[in-house]
């Protein structure tokens, strides 16, 4: 399955989109934070964990899906929210704890909801399965064709709710895809440290369902393997997995000093950004560079909007925090 | 009309089947719930009726099928899930209290979570510290669940049919002394008349189950009916005792307790989940900011212990009438 122009475009834009936000939401997290870095200070507080060089597992799995499919997404899930959907303006407004943010600032980065759109994210590592089961359940049982995605990192296979959520799944054939973003790195344990096996996609044998290596971090490629396990998960033939080599740009969190990371890797990354490599590519394919740049003015418009949205907004008061503990 | 006596398992059975039968999106999960009818009979008869689909055994993977629940609750979906045995939450907290519970919070009340997590608690049968916890207080300390236990089978039913229709995750424990499986021995007065109708009895009011001056004993399952017993031997020695059957953990209903302290000035609180960050210690607490007792309020829980094997160690340090009794006694006759 190959994208056409129209969803390159449309990869390449929500790339782009993505990853002007997570620049603008660094700098602003970094106000305040300097000289010396103190988590609680500036406009976001609390950990920040930027998605930057994992667009691409975003791009080419959401490109395949509707609003009324569901994501469950990670502690790292500005990517997936911006390729799903979310309403950008009021996830901003929520990263900078505000009124206007998608939850009233209750719940920060790490706990987005978009009903509108149908998704949401945890903080606890693999946690999101079992909920992205029960969603594609939901919609299986209701005679409906969505289907729910699970993304999670490559540490969260090691998590017995990894194994509860794929047999499940398959056990039930859950209209559900796992995607495991590999970005070889749980915090500052290497995969090869923490994991028994090379590739996790392999994991899928024991549970009878079909497992997928995407290399090279590559939008298009990540698009043809999602869509055929998407549509496989559609026409009611069951769950997949799908592990995503890609790549962590940025530290765990902001202010993750790294001495964990060769030097030889930290040197390498920028050659690895995924986005000057996708419009190379989209270029010598033919695409008019003017055309991509028009994606990117757009982007950075949107974001400046966003961010502005964000800023102007009020905070919420005292007694907010009382409110809907309780539907 | 004559009335019929069913147990708390089959209130709760016929409860599940009246919503299910009432509402499409109602569904049944869990160990052994669906050809067994559930290890304490609660869904028996709803394979039958409702089918596989609807009916779903699933894998000894409490993590992944709870945490199911919670995605198929924000997706539109009621399920009702079984935890066979509170002690095992171990394996599966997460989806509970990191899920369930803050899913209206962190969407801003955007998504709720409707799903029933019924699980059955208490000891006293010899099945050691795994299978005979409470847990009560672990479940009521953690915000956005509601925590409740019913006492009775006419409880059972309107508590599980509220439940069930409540747009929150609320955790619907079950005592096994008063499960009416004839394995477990059952405490006859938990089995009552119930109407073969649907009704609703309010999760967040406790119930003033006897009336009395001297003093309050407040219980929730099981040490209601200690409480009770307590109680008709006490009125033979002249002292009127109020029981209090608190039905609901969380909320708690403080009014109701706060009335009952105020009139009788004196409240014992009888329950069998650990003593210490209690259910007796919050009683107590919430009742002692608002009323000046005149005598010293007192608890009777379980040690910080783990429950024991043996019987003779069980029984000892378990709350029973006779403890209830002795403790009334000396709480009345101290001079204020």
């Amino acid at each position: 399955m190959e994208p056409n122009a129209s969803r390159r475009l449309w990869m390449y834009g929500t790339m782009v989109l993505s990853r002007e936000f997570e620049l603008a939401i660094k700098a602003a997290y970094l106000e305040g934070k300097q000289p010396v870095f103190n988590m609680a200070r500036g406009p976001i507080p609390g950990e920040m964990h930027l998605s930057n060089g994992q667009e691409p597992c975003a791009v080419g799995v959401c490109a395949h899906l509707k609003y009324s499919d569901t994501v469950t997404a990670t502690h790292r899930p500005h990517h997936v929210a911006i390729a799903k959907g979310v309403h950008l303006e009021a996830m901003a407004a929520e990263i900078f704890g505000r009124k206007t943010g998608l939850s009233g600032g209750r719940g920060g980065h790490m706990h987005l909801f978009d009903a509108r759109v149908n998704f949401c994210c945890s903080g606890i590592i693999a946690q999101g399965m079992g909920p992205a089961v029960g969603a594609a359940m939901a919609a299986k049982l209701r005679g409906r064709r969505d289907v729910a995605v699970s993304f999670i990192g490559e540490g969260a296979a090691n998590q017995g709710a990894f194994h509860e959520s794929l047999n499940l799944a398959a056990l039930w054939k859950a209209p559900v895809v796992f995607v495991i973003e590999d970005n070889a790195w749980g915090i500052s344990v290497a995969k090869a440290a923490a994991t028994a096996i090379e590739r996790n996609s392999d994991r899928a044998a024991a549970y009878g369902i079909p497992g997928s290596y995407v290399a090279g971090n590559d939008p298009d490629a990540v698009y043809a393997v999602a869509g055929d396990a998407i549509e496989r998960a559609r026409s009611g033939e069951g769950p997949s997995l799908i592990e995503i080599d890609t790549v962590r740009l940025e530290g765990h969190f902001m202010g993750d000093g790294e001495g964990y990371r060769p030097t030889q890797e930290k040197s390498g990354l920028t050659a690895r950004d995924p986005i000057p490599l996708y419009r190379q590519r989209l270029e010598t394919g033919g695409v008019a560079g003017r055309a991509l740049d028009d994606l990117e003015i757009a982007a950075r418009s949107a974001v400046e909007q966003a961010i502005c949205f964000a800023r102007k907004s009020p905070e919420p008061v005292a007694e907010e925090a009382m409110q809907r503990v309780f539907a | 009309m004559k009335k019929r006596k069913i147990t708390i398992a089959k209130a709760m059975a016929e409860a599940i089947c009246q919503e299910m039968r009432r509402d499409p999106s109602v569904l049944v999960m869990g160990e052994d719930i669906a050809k067994l009818g559930g290890v304490f009979g609660n869904t028996r008869g709803l394979l039958e009726e409702f089918g596989a689909e609807r009916v779903r055994d699933t894998p000894i993977s409490e993590t992944a099928f709870i945490g199911a629940a919670v995605g198929m609750a924000a997706s539109g979906m009621r399920p009702v899930v079984e935890l066979m045995f509170v002690d095992f939450f171990g394996v599966c907290m997460d989806a509970i209290y990191n899920l369930a519970a803050k899913q209206s919070y962190f969407s801003g009340g955007q998504v709720t979570c409707p799903m029933v997590l019924m699980t059955s608690v208490g000891g006293g049968y010899g099945d050691a510290g795994q299978h005979s916890q409470t847990l009560f207080a672990t479940f009521g300390h953690m915000p956005g669940l509601k925590v409740v236990i019913p006492s009775n089978a006419y409880d059972a039913k309107g508590m599980m049919i509220a439940a069930i229709r409540d747009p929150n995750p609320v955790v619907f424990m079950f005592h096994k002394a008063l499960q009416g499986m004839g394995w477990l021995g059952t405490v006859q007065r938990s089995v009552t008349d119930a109407p073969e109708e649907a009704y609703v009895v309010p999760l967040s009011k406790a119930n003033i189950v006897r009336e009395g001056s001297d003093i309050t004993v407040v219980g929730l399952g099981a040490t209601v009916h200690m409480a009770l017993d307590a109680a008709e031997e006490l009125q033979r020695d002249g002292i009127s005792v109020e029981v209090i059957d608190l039905r609901s953990v969380a909320p708690l209903d403080r009014d109701t307790l706060v009335a009952s302290a105020a009139k009788t000035g004196c409240v014992l609180c009888v329950d069998d989940d650990y003593v210490s960050y209690g259910i007796g210690a919050e009683i107590l607490a919430s009742v002692t900011e608002a009323v000046r007792l005149q005598k010293k309020p007192r608890r009777i829980s379980y040690p910080d212990i783990p429950v024991p094997f043996a019987p003779s160690m069980e029984h000892a340090v378990l709350p029973n009438k006779e403890k209830i009794v002795a403790a009334v006694k000396s709480m009345v006759r101290e001079q204020p």
